[in-house]
């Protein structure tokens, strides 16, 4: 196979190739270092590219073994720089790796590097980087999302064949939609935490992006499960999603939130996640519409809850334990204000100001307290809806992909196109990002399946229905180098 | 609600970040804009409704008390960006 060809496959069907011995785990890695070095100068999606050393991985650890991957750049990887896309962890290279990571090369995965994301994943379209932007390969004047820019864009380009992302309010999701690849959040405490630096803990999870769902079922596999490390990891059994998966979609029930239908979403967008409806129900599920009004508070409830969990998280850089220090201060206070002004990039300072407001005196009540709540009635119409359905069918963005710096201007514009997304994160749910077709101008456009919690297997039994009867997720856009 | 370079100003300070005078004015106003926005929040009653800050029940974790090495201070300390062998270092604190 040429080494083009190789980039075209899901990672299982790699897998398969390197256990028949058909591809070499040096030519697979090969393939992938020369598509990095053709496209990272114009895709921007590395922070740090890594290599193995040979052999490798023993093939028989897991489905996925010596197929090559990578990590977001805030999942702590032993001896390799972790960055967070920020300028204060300057060359910080963690003295541990993340249990995800841990678990994940066991396995046999075969890490590339690390992937570039908006500073702290803090933004939607992976430009608050201090590395620079990452570029869309469907379209290199437009945004590849965010925060996980890189590794949708990574998977998109066909440099490696799945890659490891936090998603806090969409950051898998989000990207995956606007880079035309398959991405993952799990249920809140499905995956531990450790190791994945926080940006706000109570909604931060880990996930897979990759070209299909049955990718991402293989990689979960992997990663989920306790872990003493995370008193938030929830203890369940590892993964049997791969072995269960089914196309089989009758008996399952699917609503389609009409909320999520309203002003403000592409006409093109709302086609193609409707019409991937009419694909699920081909496969045997019933599609009803439903209301769900309690979405349209979600992205004020997440941008309080989240800025103000970042506002604490974010206090730990301060140029003592680790990273980039200012310099020219004179005392300790000093130093703090220094290197944290002189670290912090503008989106982070934005929310680090925005938690730190919400969280002070005499406003606390009317902005964090009233999030919280508002977030348990969020909860409990999701509780509901899942009473009456098994998924359920949304956009994941109002829009294609931005062109880049169009964002940047207004960030409550930025935060508004989380619309579809966050409120998953505020009920802690599975939901994944598959692709469901492409605008006009060629940009893919993704459909969301949300499941009830720890229904990780419906979420991805009705996304790998929806790819065997389509193929979007197989398209691979020509970057133009 | 009017957010003003002063409310900005404390919020700084309690965040330990310090903005020049033109990003402090630039700041004050997006806040402004951002925190109109989440008053949208007011319009949904909930008098009723407990805060919810865990969307799990939240319980004890507890793991066997059993003694294991820490990392090795040397590995710790070789990140920091002005360590001395023994400690970070940083301006006298305390006098």
């Amino acid at each position: 196979m040429t080494m083009m060809s190789l980039c075209r496959l899901t990672a299982l069907e790699l897998a398969g190739k390197l256990c028949a011995g058909e591809v070499t785990q040096r030519e697979a890695v090969e393939a992938a270092s020369a598509r990095i070095a053709a496209t990272q100068g114009t895709l921007n999606t590395f922070i740090t590219p890594d290599g193995p050393a040979f052999p490798a991985a023993d093939l028989s650890a897991s489905p996925l073994a010596g197929v090559p991957m990578a990590y977001k750049d805030n999942i702590s990887t032993r001896g390799v720089k972790t960055t967070c896309a920020s300028k204060i962890l300057g060359d910080f290279q963690p003295p541990y790796d993340a249990t995800a990571v841990e678990r994940l090369s066991a396995a046999g995965a075969v890490s590339m590097g690390k992937l570039n994301m908006d500073e702290f994943a803090m933004g939607s379209t992976s430009e608050t980087s201090w590395y620079g932007s990452v570029r869309n390969p469907w379209d290199t004047g437009r945004a590849a999302g965010g925060s996980s820019g890189g590794a949708a864009a990574a998977v998109a380009a066909g440099q490696v064949w799945y890659a490891i992302a936090s998603d806090t309010g969409g950051s898998i999701r989000q990207p995956a939609a606007h880079c035309g690849v398959t991405g993952m959040k799990p249920t809140y405490g499905a995956v531990s935490r450790y190791g994945l630096i926080a940006y706000a803990s109570s909604l931060d999870q880990l996930g897979p992006i990759a070209r299909s769902a049955a990718d991402c079922a293989a990689v979960l596999d992997v990663m989920m499960g306790g872990d003493p490390r995370d008193g938030t990891s929830l203890d369940i059994p590892a993964g049997k999603l791969l072995a269960s998966l089914s196309g089989d979609l009758r008996g399952r029930r699917v609503g389609i939130p009409a909320d999520c239908f309203g002003d403000g979403l592409d006409g093109e967008v709302s086609r193609a996640v409707l019409a991937a409806a009419e694909v699920l129900k081909g496969r045997g599920a019933q599609v009803e519409t439903f209301a769900l009004p309690a979405v349209r508070y979600a992205v004020p409830a997440y941008y309080i809850i989240a800025c103000a969990e970042a506002s604490s998280n974010l206090s730990r850089f301060d140029g003592v334990k680790y990273g980039w220090r200012a310099e020219g201060y004179g005392d300790l206070n000093d130093l703090y204000c220094a290197t944290r002004t002189g670290g912090f990039g503008r989106e982070v300072k934005r929310r680090i100001l925005l938690g730190t407001f919400v969280l002070s005196a005499g406003y606390y009540d009317a902005y964090y307290k009233k999030a919280l709540q508002v977030k348990a009635v969020i909860k409990r119409a999701f509780d509901e809806a899942f009473e009456k359905y098994d998924l359920l069918l949304t956009p994941v963005t109002p829009a294609t992909a931005p062109r880049l710096g169009e964002s940047l201007s207004d960030p409550l514009k930025m935060y508004l196109g989380d619309v579809y997304t966050v409120s998953v994160n505020l009920a802690g749910l599975p939901a994944a990002s598959m692709p469901c077709g492409f605008d006009a101008q060629g940009l893919p456009i993704g459909a969301q399946l949300i499941g009830p919690a720890l229904g990780e297997q419906a979420v991805l039994d009705g996304a790998h229905a929806f790819q065997l009867d389509t193929d979007y997720h197989r398209r691979m856009p020509e970057v133009t180098l | 609600m009017k957010i003003t370079e002063e409310m900005v100003d404390y919020v700084s300070a309690l965040a330990r970040l310090k903005l020049a005078d033109e990003e402090r004015s630039a700041m004050a106003a997006e806040l402004e804009h951002i925190l109109e926005y989440m008053e949208m929040l007011g319009g949904l009653d909930t008098h009723d409704i407990a805060p919810m800050s865990h969307i799990f029940p939240v319980r004890n974790v507890l793991r066997a008390d059993v003694a294991a090495p820490s990392m090795d201070r040397a590995v710790l300390l070789s990140g920091a960006p002005v360590p001395d062998g023994e400690a970070f270092l940083v301006p006298k604190a305390v006098d």
